[in-house]
């Protein structure tokens, strides 16, 4: 007993290690096994045999649209939102004091899509104040329809989105090293060759991250599709069909299913976004050893 | 720093600059319109109300329930943030201080609950749930919330227990402190700002944790961004003011807690503790 | 390689501001073709944002700088030509030693052919081995220096900015790429401006030296000038007189100071009056001899192979720095001299 006691310490494992053991066991109980229940439930459906449920989903154009759909909201979203953060981040960088402005970005992100899409519901409305605004200014005749469409999600998804990236570039923004820029200048280096040689190279690695996250947020949209959107029509997003299944036919076994196919969709996404980065260059931003 | 010189150069700092100014104008206005159509009498084709009133607080406190509602809320935050502390800190922990076979793997075991988003766990998770007769009531409700939130104490927590000097932990010990007395006077203390700020980051996120409570949650459990979701979902049903005045409340409640956090961390901190795990 | 033709390079009253802190106040200086001056000084009294300001990496709040007839100020970092070292080297870690080296004359779209010739050449000048291929994170910190330098001569630019290059190397590195600097600036031709708070770095590198305080010149001069008969106070602590000290001066057909009781014959800089004055001494100047002017006793003598160093106490209890050539022990009773050429005498 004590010999194995030793042989577990020589490999760092004593009572310290054991403290994370509940955390890890909790995970396991209530990420890992749900998942794996999950899977298994998905090929046990109610009628037919074991891959009736697949087989239903991408046979019903009901369904298997709504991966095209929540596609055709999530990456145009999620590239606007990364293509727009990197210059602001570059600009942000320069900046002696970002806390304010970064702290109002956070609003809408701890705020929640909930909460912005009942303020969406007013602001963007037919007889809200942007709508207001564009007619006294004389850019429209007529109100806009901003909401319960696809542009309402689009836009819910740019405001809380957005904070989100912006955020994570900046990090990585403030990663690279600002002498690098600066001799890149004293070498003859335009801005714009400075942004493409020296600053989005070295950004790449982060910017895939950033992009993943993001997209991955934006392909699971859920409160504002329902409130913002057409739920039963442009934005029938694949996490309604999930949700219906589940909740309104209770079948269980669809749900997990279609839950199944989501996380598929994201792995895939992801998984290509890196391999993608994984052929630029990958290493430290600094310079040098300095 | 290097200052743009060029006509285009300025032109384009300038749109910018615009574009973000009508993003937060934007931001601001919508949080502006809840804000005031909660205290509007009637507010139909003008910038403004007709008249402001503050009957609507007093509605929505009853039609929503709300003194359940926030009973419930707190009830859920509360168990969150305990619980999430006392299984993350410890791991936390173990994790910074310890080198072991399959460390990799238990960090990804941490990390997925937090990269993978709610909605697409939380379907599973609720089945399990309601299979196992838990979903429904608080317990379960607290345990769906407390998936990404265990793992978040976590990826916080291991920076801060790493930057301090594992020295001061073995002084303790050769001054004859056993394991659970150096946790408790020497350690403790050395963390509470570290505990301080990931508990309030859970405490904000929980209280506007929605896809997971929507999942799990039955009648009695709604946290109150459950209850304004089926608010607004059934618009018409209820006046719009008595909706506004209960986001009125979500807001406070969720910005206060913001506010106070963000005493203790930088903005930033809030999106990216993920990917310096 | 011959560096751009020009004469002269022209600061003229040089400011920059930080909001009410004045970084920099009024720098005027010529610097020729060919020469090496060295920025001196402490942190914090301006040189970095001086080299800023020459490069072009800081705007400047007033003042104009001039290359012959052309003013450059108003140009950009990237229009100014000037090739720039910077501390921690700043090597693009995305790009090999080749491409980081090549990136200047690729931005001035010259032919691959050309580019690929003057880079082996520039890596031939700056002694880089068989590195070409190598990402900058896999070169040690002296091989680094070497790339950074190469890039940015290879331009040929008509001056080289260097900000304390030396500071991230280990101290006998440090030596040898001293050497290799001055030698890699005498084959080319262009002038250098190097900044360092290294006052042993200035007097071997440099042809003329810029002792900058507060954001000040406060002298300008060659090695010799500076070493032997520095203009200020400041600048003689700064160039290892340790002892500085107030003091009184009299004209007795020539000036004399005191020194406690003792008195000593001294040399003036500057307008010395009758009366209270600053007096300046290294301690390789002070030594004991038998029957000097100053008495004291020994604190703390230090062994460094050829002699002593110690701190010697008056019975004023002024402190003193001196050396001596035998040993000495603490509590010993001496007494110190000083050459009358050798105690210089500054306004109070």
């Amino acid at each position: 007993m004590n010999g194995l006691r030793a042989t577990l310490a020589r490999n760092g494992v004593d009572g310290v290690t054991l403290l994370l053991l509940p955390a890890a066991l909790f995970i396991v109980a209530l990420f890992i096994y749900p998942f794996l229940f999950g899977l298994v439930l998905s090929f046990q459906p109610k009628t037919g045999d074991w891959l009736a449920n697949y087989a239903r989903f991408f046979s019903d154009p009901f369904l298997y649209d709504t991966v095209g759909k929540t596609l055709k909201l999530a990456v145009p979203v999620t590239l606007l939102n990364v293509a727009f953060s990197v210059p602001v981040a570059l600009r942000v960088r320069l900046m002696a004091n970002p806390k304010l402005l970064t702290t109002i970005l956070v609003i809408p992100i701890t705020l929640g899509t909930v909460l912005v899409a009942e303020g969406m519901l007013n602001y963007f409305g037919p007889r809200g104040w942007l709508n207001r605004a564009l007619l006294e200014i004389g850019l429209s005749d007529s109100p806009v329809h901003l909401i319960h469409n696809y542009w309402g999600v689009f836009l819910s998804l740019v405001i809380t989105g957005f904070p989100f990236t912006f955020l994570l570039t900046l990090s990585y923004v403030t990663g690279i090293d600002p002498a690098l820029e600066q001799a890149g200048a004293m070498l003859g280096a335009r801005g714009w060759e400075r942004f493409k040689l020296i600053i989005l190279p070295l950004l790449l690695p982060g910017l895939a991250i950033t992009f993943c996250l993001s997209f991955v947020q934006a392909f699971s949209v859920f409160p504002s599709a329902v409130l913002l959107g057409a739920p039963a029509g442009d934005t029938r997003v694949i996490s309604v069909a999930a949700y219906t299944a589940a909740f309104e036919e209770y079948d269980y076994a669809m749900a997990s299913a279609i839950a199944m196919i989501m996380g598929l969709v994201q792995v895939v996404i992801v998984a290509g976004t890196l391999g993608l980065q994984s052929l630029f260059y990958r290493g430290p931003a600094g310079g040098g050893k300095g | 720093m290097i200052r743009t010189q060029s006509v285009g150069g300025r032109l384009w700092v300038w749109a910018i600059w615009i574009l973000v100014g009508f993003f937060i104008v934007n931001l601001m206005g919508l949080i502006a319109t809840v804000v005031v159509n909660s205290f509007s009498t009637r507010w139909f084709t003008t910038w403004l109300p007709v008249g402001f009133t503050t009957k609507w607080y007093l509605s929505a406190w009853d039609e929503f329930q709300l003194p359940d509602v926030l009973l419930a809320t707190f009830e859920v935050v509360g168990a969150v943030v305990l619980l999430s502390g006392l299984l993350g800190v410890p791991a936390a922990y173990a994790m910074a201080r310890r080198e072991f076979p399959g460390k990799r793997f238990v960090m990804l075991l941490f990390l997925l609950p937090m990269l993978v988003p709610p909605i697409t766990f939380g379907i599973p998770l609720a089945t399990v749930l309601y299979r196992a007769d838990m979903a429904g009531s608080i317990v379960g409700v607290v345990l769906a919330n407390l998936v990404p939130t265990v793992p978040f104490v976590i990826l916080v927590m291991i920076p801060f227990i790493q930057q301090i000097d594992p020295r001061v932990e073995a002084a303790a010990r050769v001054f004859g402190a056993g394991t659970l007395r150096m946790f408790i006077h020497v350690l403790v203390p050395l963390l509470t700002p570290g505990i301080l700020a990931a508990l309030l980051l859970v405490l904000v996120r929980t209280i506007a944790m929605f896809e997971l409570t929507f999942l799990t949650a039955g009648p009695t459990s709604q946290t109150l961004v459950v209850a304004l979701y089926y608010a607004v979902f059934a618009a018409g049903v209820r006046a719009g003011q008595s909706v506004d005045a209960m986001a009125v409340i979500y807001m406070i409640t969720t910005l206060a807690w913001l506010l106070l956090a963000l005493r203790f961390v930088n903005p930033t901190q809030i999106v990216t503790r993920a990917k310096r795990a | 390689m011959s560096s751009q033709d020009f004469r002269a390079l022209r600061l003229e009253a040089m400011s920059r501001d930080f909001g009410s802190l004045n970084a920099l106040k009024g720098i005027s200086l010529e610097v020729k073709r060919g020469e090496f001056i060295a920025l001196l000084g402490p942190s914090g009294c301006g040189k970095s944002t001086a080299l800023n300001c020459l490069a072009g990496l800081l705007p400047l709040s007033s003042g104009s700088i001039w290359l012959d007839d052309k003013r450059i100020d108003t140009l950009g970092p990237e229009n100014r030509g000037f090739g720039m070292v910077f501390q921690n080297y700043a090597l693009f870690p995305h790009m090999s030693v080749r491409k980081n080296i090549g990136f200047g004359l690729k931005m001035q779209r010259r032919p691959q052919d050309e580019i690929d010739r003057r880079v082996a050449e520039a890596m031939r000048l700056v002694r880089l081995g068989p590195q070409a291929e190598k990402l900058p994170g896999q070169l040690s910190g002296g091989q680094q220096q070497r790339v950074a330098i190469a890039r940015a001569i290879v331009v040929e630019p008509p001056l080289v900015l260097m900000d304390e290059p030396l500071s991230n190397l280990d101290a006998k590195l440090r030596l040898e790429m001293r050497a290799e600097i001055r030698r890699i600036h005498n084959s080319l031709g262009c002038a250098t401006i190097y900044v360092t708070h290294d006052q042993d770095e200035a007097l071997s590198l440099a042809d003329r030296i810029v002792v900058l305080r507060d954001g000040q010149m406060r002298q300008v001069g060659t090695p010799d000038e500076l070493y032997g008969r520095p203009a200020h106070p400041d600048v003689a602590e700064f160039m290892g007189f340790r002892n500085v000290l107030p003091t009184t001066a009299s004209f007795d057909g020539r000036l004399s100071v005191t020194l406690g009781p003792a008195s000593l014959w001294a040399t003036p800089v500057g307008e010395i009056a009758p009366g209270p004055a600053t007096l300046a001494i290294r301690p390789e100047d002070l030594s004991p001899v038998m029957n000097g002017p100053i008495q004291a006793s020994v604190l703390t003598a230090e062994y460094r192979g050829r002699d002593f160093y110690g701190v010697a106490v008056t019975a004023e209890g002024t402190e003193l720095y001196f050396r001596a050539e035998h040993r000495v022990n603490p509590g010993e009773a001496l007494t110190l001299s000083a050459e009358p050429a050798r105690v210089l005498v500054y306004p109070a």
